[in-house]
């Protein structure tokens, strides 16, 4: 039966339709899947390893072995803060000393000068060589191949170290970084008593060895060691990957829905060539079960067979995409794994169920009489159960796409309010054309009457045809402003230099300093230290907490600023920001995540020790940051005046090209104790990362825009024996092929330009409630969309419908009227 | 015989398709003419070859072997325009099962013809076609507003409209009641006579046949 219903072309557009819902939902599920690990490896490299074990003591050497043994890779850190002496000229310096295959994930980044270009180091550096970072030269005034006294031992400065995967600590911390060999440590002579150092052994390998690992460590752990497993990764690239993953999966959905009203438009036209076969079933003793088996087992074979094939040019796809987002994370994509395979069949399954099955049951109901009298009328399947199941069958795939119960409804919402208002507007359109077509000649009466005379079956195309036309726009819309607003958000001369533990008196020298070079105008933001002691007059300690990150967030020291204003990046997301009669007081604003992960809520009162001192605050306004933009931005910010007197550093970013690089030389001499810090390697990633997420996200938008061809296909389709029939009575008539052509244009292209501003109005329309509600961008109503929908419908109607019917116009009537009947 | 008197030829024409099984043969040598102003019975029993004859002999197919001249011209010099330029200008039509375009009303249905044919006036002159058939209180109606008798009628209006010289007509009445079927004949042959046309009819009903002054008898694709 599936062979020969095939040739009928029904199944094979139920089958394309499928193909590509199915193909489109598991590319999309097979590279999350890998982004997702990958990203669990990058967030790996930040401890340069998958799993730390941390003390302040030495380790057992029993660890190691433990892990060795089980295949995985080790390596050794020492850390502690010493002095650096060259001559007369002491600094305070945070010395590393590692053993070979440091980092186990991640990369180190040496240069041979300070601010020169840097590539990845091979291996650890060799003993009696010390790797540091430009500042040390700075405050010893040194060069690279000059020595310093580290303790006991000489260290020669062999190269500038300029990325260490595991900075660890606090980023603005003053003491310049020294990498050495493990081997020379003992010599230096700092590892005596009293010495704080911090031991560290480094694991890594394959996942489950590592959570084996993880949890015999677990077990053996002594007082003061603890554990550290990657958790979360940069969280510029995490952002950036959720909005990526987000607006894929939208994509697909789209597809997926798409792809629902193509099966659903061709399972329609399927059952209706198969009222006749139904109606001799039934005449030969079939029942009415037998029958919707039949057909069910014949549905039931093709999603399966659908279904494969789509999962296995999913797999294929998402190769593309990962081959795009290759060099996205530091680390190559680990290989794809078998989960997805499952919401791949199951979307090939629920597509078939809620749009196909409906239809195919109004079979079951086809009367036997039709046997002797084709006109008698078969009623269709009942209007609400099938709009139902076509409902749930779309929340459940989209629930599960998206797994964001608001864009689901918005999405949904929106879907509705468009097949609604598509409608009534097609209603009123058709009801017009009929008033028209006795002013036309006879090719467009006969191409107008075509869409008039059933007022119903033109509603239903104009609506999946508009339905397409309405989600390609809209994805084209939504996709270009998101990329626009990603690019704006990270702009070619985003601050790539951080300056700071800027003093207060340096201030005005720092802002002329740039002001002669001409480079830039920074922005000095001030800064306190501060320690969380008190929440609601109650001590604060990490044990309150259960979250790593909570917990990590209280031990660590803050930065309270002050500012008069909010800057431009942070939106007040409760209560409000302080009035200029209230600069002095004690409020607090709080970055939004921060507040939630530790509990704090507007109007709580919040202790920090500042200089020796508790200070409570009231917590006044909760902000969202946008860290994307690289500005220097602030968890904790106060009213101008509260602070007055505490000891203060500056601290501010500024975008300086590679050619000004050079000044900076100039200005750690003129400042000696300030600190430089170069991001620009960081924004390389982040920036090459939104060119290729671009670039997978323009190529799961093809998937989109085939479900929106195969709709349009689908829905002209409907009507093509119809219309084929006609077009030979016509020519025996006397028609020309002329005045046939012209008359089915101008039902398509009326057709679809109808659909297409429809479309286009509701895509404008879609566009502003999900840039309002999910992505959070701002949204102008572009009147292009409109034209833009009007010709799309005009060509991809057009084109559609004279490929469907063009066999009609060429071939002898005789075989149509023969075909047709 | 004069060729220019003889509106259609049938010379040697052949008709066979390609099945699964070889080829079939549905029309084998077939020869006759038709004299203008004549009217002709072509009678065989189901699958004889009938309709597939009238195709041909109204372009509508092309033929395997041999020719079909329409007023002299030959059919296969033309092409599918050609052939429905011709259509338009010389040949009407009656189907069994009227053939009405669902989407145009009464009306429109015989102006069809009209306006292809290119007819100064084809609202005035349809309208008079219907009310001749006694439909002229049911222009604006569609097809399946009206009763099998009532498209029937409609359909010869139509075929009649362009002033055909050729009407081609295949089992008119087969889907009437035998009373209706009656009215719709007499009213195919008045409108016959008045237009002094052609007529070509596929029935099997011998009494319809009597009605005409030639017949033609086809039996397994040949004619006896």
């Amino acid at each position: 039966m599936l062979t020969r219903d095939w040739r009928g072309g029904e199944l094979q557009l139920l089958a394309v339709a499928l193909l590509i819902a199915v193909t489109s939902v598991s590319a999309v599920g097979f590279f999350v899947d890998r982004a997702e690990r990958g990203l669990a490896r990058q967030a790996a490299a930040l401890i340069a390893a998958d799993l730390v074990v941390s003390s302040a003591a030495p380790l057992s050497p029993a660890f190691a072995q433990q892990a060795r043994a089980q295949g995985l890779a080790t390596a050794q850190i020492r850390q502690l803060r010493s002095v650096a002496l060259a001559g007369e000229r002491l600094q305070l310096v945070e010395v590393k000393a590692v053993s070979p295959g440091y980092p186990l994930r991640g990369e180190l980044r040496t240069a041979p000068q300070a601010y020169a270009p840097d590539r990845p180091a091979a291996g650890i550096p060799p003993r009696g060589e010390a790797w540091v970072q430009p500042r040390l030269l700075q405050a010893l005034g040194l060069e690279v191949g000059d020595s310093f006294q580290l303790g006991e031992q000489p260290l020669r400065i062999g190269r500038i170290l300029s990325v260490e995967p595991d900075p660890g600590g606090d980023m603005f911390s003053v003491a310049p970084r020294v990498l050495i060999n493990l081997d020379d440590l003992p010599a230096t002579g700092l590892l005596g008593q009293g010495a704080l150092v911090n031991y560290r052994l480094l694991i890594a390998g394959e996942a489950a060895a590592v959570q084996t690992s993880r949890a015999n460590l677990a077990l053996q752990l002594r007082g003061g060691e603890k554990l550290l497993q990657a958790r979360d990764g940069r969280p510029e690239l995490r952002s950036a990957l959720e909005r990526a993953q987000r607006f894929l999966s939208l994509a697909a959905l789209v597809s997926v829905l798409l792809a629902g009203v193509a099966v659903a438009t061709a399972a329609r036209r399927f059952a209706r060539r198969h009222f006749d076969t139904s109606a001799i079933l039934r005449c030969l003793g079939a029942t009415q079960g037998r029958i919707a088996r039949a057909f069910g087992l014949e549905m039931l074979w093709l999603a399966l067979l659908a279904s494969t094939a789509g999962v296995l040019l999913g797999v294929a796809a998402q190769a593309l995409i990962a081959r795009l987002l290759e060099r996205l994370l530091l680390v190559p994509l680990p290989p794809p794994s078998w989960q997805p395979l499952l919401p791949g069949y199951a979307t090939g399954l629920l597509l078939l169920l809620g749009f196909a099955l409906p239809p195919l049951l109004a079979l079951r109901q086809v009367p036997p009489l039709r046997v002797l009298r084709r006109d008698v009328p078969v009623r269709a399947a009942r209007g609400w159960p099938l709009y139902a199941a076509m409902l749930v069958a779309m929340g459940v795939l989209s629930y599960w796409q998206l797994g964001d119960a608001r864009l689901v409804l918005t999405v949904f919402a929106g879907m509705l309010a468009s097949v609604a208002l598509l409608a009534l507007a097609a209603r009123l359109l058709i009801l017009l054309l009929g008033r028209l077509r006795g002013r036309v000649g006879v090719a467009w009466r006969f191409g107008l009457a075509n869409i008039a005379r059933r007022p119903g079956a033109s509603v239903v195309q104009l609506v999946a045809i508009g339905l397409g036309l309405t989600v390609l726009l809209l994805l084209s819309t939504v996709r270009n402003d998101l990329l626009r607003d990603w690019r704006r958000s990270l702009p070619p001369q985003a601050p790539n230099h951080f300056l700071i533990n800027v003093q207060p008196d340096q201030v005005a020298g720092i802002r002329a300093f740039f002001a002669d070079q001409g480079v830039a105008r920074p922005v000095l933001h001030p800064m306190v230290r501060a320690r969380l002691v008190s929440l609601n007059g109650k001590p604060v300690s990490s044990h309150d907490y259960a979250g790593e990150r909570a917990k990590h967030l209280v031990t660590r020291e803050f930065n309270l600023s002050w500012a008069a204003r909010p800057q431009a990046d942070n939106r007040i997301v409760a209560g409000r920001w302080w009035s200029p009669d209230e600069q002095g007081q004690a409020q607090l604003s709080l970055e939004a995540g921060l507040a939630e992960t530790l509990g704090i809520a507007l109007h709580d009162r919040v202790g920090f020790r500042v200089n020796g001192r508790v200070r409570e605050f009231r917590v006044t306004s909760l902000r969202q940051v946008d860290w994307d933009s690289f500005n220097v931005n602030f968890f904790t910010l106060v009213p101008p005046g509260v602070l007055a007197g505490e000891p203060a550093s500056y601290v501010t970013s500024l975008y300086l090209a590679a050619a000004d690089k050079p000044r900076l030389a100039a200005l750690v001499q003129q400042f000696p104790n300030v600190t430089v810090i170069d991001i620009d390697a960081v924004l390389t990633g982040v920036r090459r990362l939104i060119g290729q997420v671009t670039r997978a996200v323009e190529f799961l938008f093809l998937f989109t825009l085939a479900a929106g061809v195969a709709v349009l296909y689908a829905a002209i389709q409907t009507h093509r024996d119809e219309r084929r029939y006609e077009s030979a009575l016509l020519r025996t008539l006397g028609a020309r092929r002329g005045v046939l052509l012209r008359g089915l244009l101008a039902e398509f292209l009326t057709l679809g330009a109808l659909a297409g501003l429809l479309a286009g109005l509701a895509a404008s329309a879609l566009a502003w409630a999900l840039a309002a509600q999910v992505f959070h961008f701002a949204y102008r109503f572009d009147p292009a969309v409109v034209a833009w929908g009007v010709l799309a419908g005009v060509l991809l109607v057009g084109a559609a419908g004279w490929l469907g019917t063009r066999r009609a116009l060429n071939q002898a009537p005789a075989r149509s009227l023969r075909e047709a009947l | 015989m004069d060729a220019s008197a003889n509106l259609v030829q049938a010379i040697g024409l052949g008709k066979q398709v390609e099945t699964g099984e070889g080829m079939l043969v549905i029309l084998d040598d077939i020869n006759f003419v038709v004299a203008a102003g004549a009217s002709v019975a072509l009678l065989g029993a189901s699958g004889s070859g009938k309709t597939t004859l009238l195709g041909l002999l109204a372009g509508l197919d092309r033929p395997s072997s041999g020719r079909v001249l329409i007023d002299g011209q030959d059919l296969e010099a033309l092409d599918e325009d050609g052939r429905a330029q011709l259509r338009a200008e010389r040949i009407g039509f009656v189907f069994q099962n009227f053939q009405l375009l669902q989407g145009l009303s009464a009306l429109e249905n015989v102006m069809l013809p009209l306006e292809l044919a290119g007819a100064a006036e084809p609202r005035r002159e349809a309208g008079e076609l219907l009310a001749r058939v006694g439909l002229e209180k049911r222009l604006g109606h569609y097809p399946n507003q009206l009763s099998g008798g009532e498209q029937q009628r409609c359909a010869i209006a139509r075929a009649f409209a362009a002033r055909p010289s050729l009407l081609i007509a295949d089992e008119p009445t087969g889907n009437l009641d035998p009373h209706t079927g009656a009215r719709v004949i007499e009213l195919l042959f008045e409108l016959n006579q008045a237009r002094g046309a052609t007529l070509v009819m596929a029935t099997h009903d011998e009494a319809l046949a009597g009605h005409c002054g030639q017949r033609l008898q086809l039996q397994a694709g040949q004619l006896v």
